[in-house]
């Protein structure tokens, strides 16, 4: 018998709708978002999920933990960057809830543990979904949830591997692992590497990414930056679980059909695209953080980590000087 | 005396107006652009902006129309360096062929074709407003010396710089020019790439702390490539940064308008320069590279139709 009967999903983009949206036909399914005319319109309506799943789920949604009871479990499911907003607002409530992060990047688990003293489950997510509402996401690649407890303050390993079954019991593919680092800082690496170079040179996940024949390729460009990273991930004692370089090889070469570029758009990618902030500061600019503080050179994430502020810096025009650009 | 301009963009423009004021030379303007060559050849070269001139070269984008020249002077985006002077090699059987071009390695790429070759640096910058009318956006000297391996005669290079400087166009003749080269070199790659990347003007791209320290790294690694190549540059690059930020605070890089514009950049003569010299001289330059691999992404990704 599980031992988790209720959840709480906080945030219910694409991600955070698919664990809500499969969650729910199992157990006792909150959803904590932070807009009341989404809450209605979950309420009103439920949540669909297309795609690989076909479900019409009931959920009870809110924007006061207050108006939601209880739970076993909590998944934080937001990007990185509102991760320390949904902690303030979940400070004083779920008493009983051991909290998950998904998000990517590293550093989350911590930022969490500042506002209360939940037990705390890491995870790193390779499913994907695109959001076509408020209430209807589509479950488009149904690849693995790996989570495990916090090697800080962590949820026990039994636990663990309750939430991954009961994600697996809901439709969705998990595994717990006693020790998740190897495959979160794999994700790290691959990530902050990727898709910074895919933000800044506007490219999608090309083949580019994985061509080394010239000394221009972008391949080149990648596996120089992702041996920065293996670096700083090796000197705190971590063995990565899959190789960066392996991934980002299968990533390119995963839906070829023909001549056609599987051409998967980064987050930081659409992001960039829409003028939006950027991941960045949890993946590239956290391997900058983690090297500096570990005394390792890491030139090329810094930079990355460099170009992408600056990228963001164009839609955020702060100095005073900046406005006689648009007015001249 | 004849001269003749390669490639009459907005530099070449500049170059080749000024020079056709004086009265003992015969300027030609070979370029590709048939209606730029139909403007001036119906109604002359117009500069305005910093300079005020009409003057009138002869223009032809055919090199069989071009008598032989003495000099020859190639301002083509570095990209076309290559087909320009093939195209043209036969004008300067007898002459001595200057490039004003951005980065390095035009001149062995010239030196293939003509007898005898002079690297130069010019800061004059323009826009062509249209067919037939350029206008300079700044001022400033240009440095002409020998290109080491196949040198133009000194009172070559003093004869040219003396009729430029007489046209306008204040110009240095020097013994080594390569310092002067790299100066800019080292400036523009630092600089240039950055702009392009981010869209942000130099100054603004500046008072970032964390692209300031990059644009000093990739000063660093220019700085020691000159070195290993016996150069002594004539100011420190890195300075050249903190100037150009005050005076040019909103200024947008030229790769950058190449960017915003989705142009083939010149990275390859500028930040690929500094790279195939390094490689030659075994200094790395991994940041200069990474800069490179990211311009020539960014311009892939204008192949695509994803956007």
């Amino acid at each position: 018998m599980n031992p988790i009967r209720s959840v709480c999903i906080a945030g219910a983009g694409a991600i955070g709708g698919l664990f809500a949206g499969h969650l729910g036909s199992l157990v006792d399914t909150k959803v904590l978002v932070r807009r009341q005319d989404h809450a209605d319109r979950l309420n009103r309506e439920g949540l669909r999920i297309s795609g690989k799943s076909d479900l019409q789920t009931t959920v009870l949604a809110s924007i006061e933990p207050a108006e939601l009871d209880d739970v076993d479990l909590l998944i934080i499911a937001t990007k990185a960057m509102a991760v320390e907003s949904v902690a303030k607002c979940i400070a004083g409530h779920f008493d009983r809830a051991a909290v998950m992060t998904v998000q990517n990047g590293l550093g989350l688990e911590d930022v969490v543990a500042q506002y209360g003293d939940w037990p705390m489950i890491s995870s790193i997510t390779f499913m994907s979904g695109v959001r076509h509402s408020d209430v209807h996401i589509e479950y488009e690649l149904d690849t693995e949830t790996w989570l495990g407890p916090w090697n800080q303050r962590g949820a026990s390993m039994n636990f663990a591997q309750a939430v991954a079954e009961l994600i697996r019991n809901s439709g969705l593919r998990a595994k717990a692992f006693e020790d998740v680092r190897p495959a979160q800082w794999s994700k790290l690496v691959f990530n902050s590497v990727v898709n910074s170079i895919g933000a800044v040179t506007n490219l999608p996940h090309v083949k580019d990414f994985a061509n080394r024949e010239k000394i221009t390729d972008l391949g080149n460009l990648v596996a120089r930056m992702m041996d920065e990273g293996k670096a700083v991930a090796r000197a705190q004692g971590i063995e990565l679980y899959e190789d960066p370089w392996e991934m980002n090889v299968n990533a390119v070469n995963r839906g070829k059909t023909g001549e056609a570029d599987y051409a998967h758009v980064f987050s930081m990618l659409n992001d960039v695209r829409a003028k939006r902030s950027t991941e960045v500061g949890w993946l590239t600019g956290a391997i900058v953080r983690e090297a500096h503080r570990l005394g390792i050179a890491a030139p090329i994430h810094e930079v990355m980590y460099s170009l992408v502020k600056g990228i963001e810096q164009t839609w955020e025009p702060n100095d005073e000087r900046r406005g006689e650009e648009t007015a001249t | 005396m004849k001269i003749c301009i390669v490639g009459c963009g907005a530099i070449g423009s500049l170059f080749a107006a000024h020079l056709a004021q004086l009265e003992n030379v015969e300027v030609w303007a070979f370029d590709l652009d048939r209606r730029h060559v139909d403007a001036i050849n119906a109604n002359g070269l117009r500069l305005s902006g910093e300079s005020s001139v009409l003057s009138y070269p002869r223009a032809s984008s055919n090199p069989g129309d071009i008598p032989p020249c003495e000099f020859g002077i190639v301002a083509t985006k570095s990209m076309h360096t290559q087909s320009a002077i093939e195209n043209s090699a036969g004008i300067f059987k007898q002459g001595a062929v200057l490039t004003v071009q951005n980065g390095v390695g035009n001149e062995e790429i010239i030196a293939e074709y003509v007898p005898r070759v002079m690297r130069g640096t010019t800061f004059p910058a323009g826009h062509m407003v249209e067919p037939g009318h350029v206008a300079q956006d700044t001022g400033g000297k240009t440095w002409i010396g020998p290109f080491e391996a196949k040198p133009a005669a000194q009172e070559e290079i003093e004869t040219l710089a003396s009729l430029l400087t007489e046209s306008g166009m204040e110009t240095l003749a020097m013994e080594d020019a390569r310092g002067a080269q790299w100066t800019k070199l080292i400036f523009n790659a630092a600089t240039n790439p950055i702009g392009a990347l981010t869209g942000l003007p130099h100054g603004v791209a500046c008072d970032q702390p964390m692209l300031r320290k990059v644009i000093s790294g990739l000063v660093a690694e220019g700085v020691a490539v000159a070195g290993a190549l016996g150069i002594t540059l004539d100011s420190d690059p890195d300075e050249l940064v903190d100037h150009a930020r005050e005076v040019a605070y909103l200024h947008k890089s030229s790769m950058l308008q190449d960017v915003l514009a989705k142009r083939a950049t010149e990275v390859a003569a500028i930040n690929g320069g500094i790279v195939k010299f390094g490689q030659e001289k075994g200094v790395p330059t991994p940041l200069n590279e990474a800069i490179w691999a990211l311009i020539n992404g960014l311009e892939h990704s204008w192949t695509r139709d994803d956007q």
